[in-house]
This record gives C-alpha cells, structure tokens and sequence, in this order.
C-alpha cells in the first residue's frame, strides 16, 4: 500500500480522536484521545521516514499525557454549557473555512508533487553533511553544526520555561505558607 | 511499617529494576546522536521520564531523599551555560561562534564529528533536567478549591 493512503487513514482517525475528545464527558477518555491524536502525528512521521521526530513526538506525547492524568484526574471540573452566542460563532466559524476550503481547492492543484523540488541548500546537505561534520546522522548534524543557533534558541527557550515556572509557583507557595502562619498566629 | 505514599509493592519492585534499564536506554541514545536517529532531545526526555517513574511509584518524599533537586537545578543551568561555552570556544579556535572546531574522525565511529557529540550530551542533560523538574515543581503545587 503505497504511503498516502496510510497518511488518510491515519488522519481520518486523528480527526474521529479529536472529535472525541471534545465530545466526551469522561475527562480521562477525553485524555486518552488526545493521546491517540499525538501517536498519529507520530505514526505519520514514522511513515513520512523521519524517525528522529517520530522518536521525540513519542516521547512528549506519553510526557504530556503523564502531566495531564495527573493534573486532571480527581480534581472537580465544570463543563460549560454553550451559550447562544457561542453557538451562533461556532457557526461562522465552520462556514468561512469550509468557505475557505472549497476556495483553494484550485490552489492545492497548482501545488508541486509532495517533497519534488529539493531545495539547493537541502541538497548541498545531502552531498557534503557526512565530509563536513563526520557525523553519520545527517539530521544531527544540521540541529548541532549547520543550524546550531537554532538549538541554542530552543535550549534558552527551556531555560526560561523552567525559570518562569519555578519563580511563579515558588511565590505562590510561599505567600500560602504565610497566609497559613498568620492564621495560625491569630489562633 | 511501609510508608503510605506512593503506588503498590508491585509497582516499586518493578519500577526498582526497570528505571536503570530506562535510564542507560536514555544515555545511550544521547551518546549515539550523531550515528542513528534519536539525540540530545529524545534521550533527554527519556532520563526525564525515567526520573519522573520513581517519582509516580515512590512519592515526592522519597524522591527528593534520593534525588538532590538542588545539584539537578545547579546541572540543568551550568548545561545551559556549557552549550555556550562550546560555542565561545568555537571563536576562538574555528573562526565563527559554535564552530565545529573538534577532528572529524572517521564516519560511524563514536568519538567522532568533531563538537556534536559534546552538544548533544550537553543538550540531553539540559533536556532531562529541565523536564523532570517542571513536573516536580507542578506535582508539589496543590491547587486551592475556590469559593
């Protein structure tokens, strides 16, 4: 089976998980369906024969299905009934992409075949990747030698994620722990 | 008398054997970045989670008896610092920043491809540590039900 149809497959699926996501009322199948939406995004990586991404999507895909069952599960929530005027917008909302949609249907055809023009620079990679780096894995080479920058961007990105999360919940427990202290002391 | 956080004896007994197995599965994809496919971000993600087991099976106590939070907080910054170090010395001795400055080698060797395998180390520790200590942050926050 050649691999487009497998990429059909795996989006038709993607888009049912998706739906169900939404629609459920249980929140843990809810999370489980959102697990199943990553693992096609995986799946079609693999199929796409990149396996360097398909490897790290995995990953974070059963990371943030951990952090998500444990945010989640046993703690109250309310869904929220749709009002009137959310459902009015929802409307439009459909009708302009479908809009939208029927519109460039015409674009996709003037599109080239899927990955045809290989770009200069991408075949001067391909060429000189091994001879320049050393390094037998060419997408390793790219993230760390030709495109270093980038990574060193997503590496500061991390810092300051970590750096935000520890300052801001830090100030929160410590304002509860005296909250907590001067209540004891008017005690 | 066992003490009550954390799962069941059954999870603990294998989370006791299966964590270092998951942990040298980790450094062997960081240390194997430049030959086959996975590197500095997957195998950090996979030392994170390794860590993020044993804090599921055995609690947040035991946890940071076993882990010193404090040094994965001091690692996770001077790996950030390192990366750019690497990249300084990359003026000095190779002409441009994050110049890969370090012998090639010969392909599919280990100790080979010059500066990418010390940034990909680098990198997979920043990754695991940041990672595992986002969710040790957010696991220790409680929530307060509001009014």
């Amino acid at each position: 089976m050649p691999v487009e149809y497998w990429l059909i497959f795996i989006l038709i699926v993607m888009i049912i998980a998706s739906i169900a996501a939404l629609e459920m009322d249980d929140i843990l199948s809810s999370i489980v369906a959102i697990g199943i939406v990553g693992l096609g995004v995986s799946l079609s990586f693999l199929f796409l024969q990149a396996p360097d991404l398909a490897i790290v999507q995995f990953l974070f895909e059963i990371f943030a299905l951990i952090i998500l069952v444990k945010a989640f599960l046993g703690k109250d929530y309310h869904k929220q009934a749709p009002s009137r005027i959310n459902k009015i917008l929802a409307g439009l909302t459909i009708i302009t992409l479908t809009a939208i949609f029927i519109f460039s249907v015409s674009v996709f055809e003037l599109l080239p075949p899927f990955g045809e023009p290989l770009m200069t620079t991408a075949q001067y990679y391909l060429d000189n990747g091994a001879k320049d780096t050393g390094a037998a894995n060419l997408v390793s080479s790219i993230i760390l030698d030709y495109r270093a920058y980038d990574t060193l961007g997503e590496i500061t990105v991390l810092f300051t994620a970590i750096l935000g999360a520890f300052t801001i919940l830090r100030i929160k427990s410590k304002s509860k722990k005296e909250n907590s202290e001067l209540s004891n002391a008017t005690k | 008398m066992q003490q009550n956080e954390g799962m069941t004896l059954i999870v603990k007994t294998v989370t006791r054997i299966s964590v270092w197995m998951i942990l040298l599965y980790g450094i062997y994809i960081i240390f194997h970045g430049h030959l086959t496919p996975g590197g500095g971000f997957a195998g950090g993600v996979i030392v994170a989670l390794a860590f993020l087991n044993v804090l599921l099976a055995y609690g947040r106590k035991f946890t940071s008896d076993w882990l010193n939070i404090g040094f994965l907080h001091d690692l996770e910054a001077a790996s950030a610092t390192l990366f750019l170090v690497i990249g300084i010395l990359g003026i000095s001795m190779g002409g441009a920043f994050l110049a890969n400055f370090l012998t090639k080698g010969e392909l599919f060797a280990l100790i080979s491809a010059g500066t990418i395998l010390p940034l990909n180390i680098v990198i997979g520790i920043k990754v695991g540590m940041s990672l595992f200590l986002v969710v040790w942050v957010l696991a220790g926050f409680k929530i307060e039900k509001g009014d």
